[in-house]
């Protein structure tokens, strides 16, 4: 069961609204799923955008790596990068052993919220991967 | 229209471990149980177990199967002696490779081959089309792939692992046989077949069993402590190892040679594409097979092209972060200009030039001292 306190891309990336703010100010965590890293096996690199490099939704913003696989990552919302996961350089497998949480990878601002509208609730999103297997 | 994928007899065991399992030449095998590297770690530091039942096993006997066998084989079979050994090529008219393998020679008219999973249905039309040619009636192949199972322990307490369980026919330990040896035991009251070969870059040992005993001798061994480990960590293992991967690095375009294994080819005697081998040896050739160094964890992968300068000169045949070093790995042709250790290239990973080192292969060779093997223990007593 993913956490119901965030968004979902059919990428399998999450967002999750790091502030109760709404409008410029506004701020979220950006990760991958647990099913995108039981997909991917051990992860090895991330690629990531640098902190002030712009998003787009659901555009691609960097790339993950696992020793078996190469995976593109999508913006799951338009906004700036703000800071990188600090541990994820030398520690990439934090997305494999906890990916909703320790295992975050962007801290971003959301420039309209109303794009958290578009992606998918936890439930959705966990029939959505159910219907993947 | 797909056929379905073939299951070798521990699939069920696989799947009791939480497998992933992937189809791969036709089978349906598992890529990786805990995680590759895990698994890798496993092999390099104490012993992993792999299910490698999909590789063939084809017995090779009649009173001209040695003939035979140098006749479709780059390596001799005439020279090697009962009870060894060897790895080299079956190559077509051209030089190219239709597989790589070992074989090892049971009896003087009598051979065990080990074509790869994908290519024994080539091997076996290839052998058979000469046997009708050249040996009819003097040489049979008995395909036993199916009926029995193989089984892989790699690592540097392989031997150890294996001698508390596993006694040979005479009573020997396991760890008495030497590299490219083979011999007959017992394990878990079962009859099995052991050579000491691998293809992992560590000590080890493959185990030819009956199917309806694998699944006992694969607990066995997992109990001993060894780590089940699947094609991911196998592929890893074997390219820090420097080895090549049929449908990679050698291919029916690709010439033994090409590949920088030419001492896996006999100089002396006539067999299939020897004149081409022999003719590339003294003439040279455009392209070789070379080993790339990558700072940092972004791997190269298979097709990516090499280049020297921005210009393109060859092509990445495989290519993974590798964990023994902790740095990305690859192998690939290029140039035979380009091909001297030292040499500074790039790897175009997905637009992006990646700084890329020619180093001399294998990436990861073994420490030989095994202090505490039977091996050593055996000789005093």
């Amino acid at each position: 069961m993913s956490p119901d306190d965030r968004k979902y891309t059919k990428e399998h990336e999450w967002v999750k609204l790091e502030n109760a703010r709404t409008g410029p100010s506004a701020e979220g965590l950006v990760g991958i799923t647990h099913y995108a890293q039981d997909q991917l096996g051990d992860i090895v690199y991330f690629d990531l955008p640098k902190p002030g490099a712009s998003l787009k939704q659901l555009q691609k913003m960097g790339e993950v790596e696992s020793v078996k696989a190469v995976s593109d990552l999508f913006s799951p919302v338009t906004g700036q990068v703000v800071a990188i996961n600090p541990e994820l350089g030398s520690h990439p497998e934090l997305a494999n052993q906890d990916p909703f949480n320790a295992g975050w990878l962007l801290r971003v601002t959301i420039a309209n919220a109303a794009e958290l509208q578009t992606l998918m609730p936890a439930a959705e999103y966990d029939a959505f991967i159910s219907g993947l297997h | 229209m797909t056929q379905a994928s073939l299951r070798t007899a521990l699939y069920p065991t696989h799947l009791a471990l939480g497998a992933r399992m992937v189809p791969f030449g036709g089978w349906d095998m598992p890529v990786q149980y805990s995680g590759i590297l895990a698994e890798v770690k496993a092999v390099r530091t104490a012993a992993g177990l792999f299910d490698v039942s999909h590789m063939g096993r084809l017995y090779i006997s009649g009173p001209r199967a040695t003939e035979f066998l140098d006749w479709v084989l780059t390596g001799s079979a005439s020279s090697l002696r009962t009870g060894r050994a060897r790895y080299c090529f079956i190559c077509n008219d051209h030089g190219g490779v239709i597989d790589d393998t070992i074989f090892y020679r049971l009896a003087e008219d009598r051979y065990l081959l080990i074509p790869n999973a994908g290519n024994r249905p080539a091997v076996l039309a290839w052998f058979q089309d000469w046997i009708s040619r050249r040996f009819s009636g003097v040489v049979t192949i008995q395909d036993r792939t199916q009926s029995t199972g193989l089984l892989a322990l790699q690592g540097p307490s392989a031997a150890q692992a294996l001698d508390q369980v596993c006694r040979l026919e005479g009573g020997e330990a396991p760890s008495t046989l030497r590299a490219f040896g083979w011999g007959r035991g017992q394990l878990q009251g079962k009859p099995v077949f052991l050579g000491r070969t691998g293809y992992t870059g560590e000590d080890g040992f493959e185990l030819v069993a009956e199917a309806a005993d694998a699944e006992l001798l694969w607990r066995a061994l997992q109990d001993g402590g060894a780590l089940p480990c699947g094609l991911g960590a196998r592929d890893v293992l074997r390219l820090e190892a420097g080895l090549p991967l049929h449908g990679h690095e050698i291919d029916p375009e690709t010439t033994p040679i090409q590949a920088g294994l030419e001492r896996f080819v006999r100089p002396e005697g006539e067999f299939v594409g020897a004149s081409v081998l022999r003719q590339q040896q003294r003439d040279g050739v455009a392209r070789r097979l070379v080993g790339l160094k990558l700072p940092g964890r972004s791997a190269p992968r298979a097709g990516y092209p090499i280049l020297e300068g921005g210009t393109p000169v060859g092509q990445v045949t495989s290519g993974s972060y590798s964990p023994t070093l902790d740095t990305s790995i690859a192998m690939g042709y290029v140039l035979v200009r380009c091909a001297t250790p030292g040499q500074a290239l790039e790897v175009d990973i997905r637009g992006r030039a990646a700084a890329a080192e020619v180093v001399p292969l294998p990436f990861y060779t073994r420490s030989r001292r095994r202090p505490d093997t039977a091996e050593g223990r055996s000789q005093s007593s």
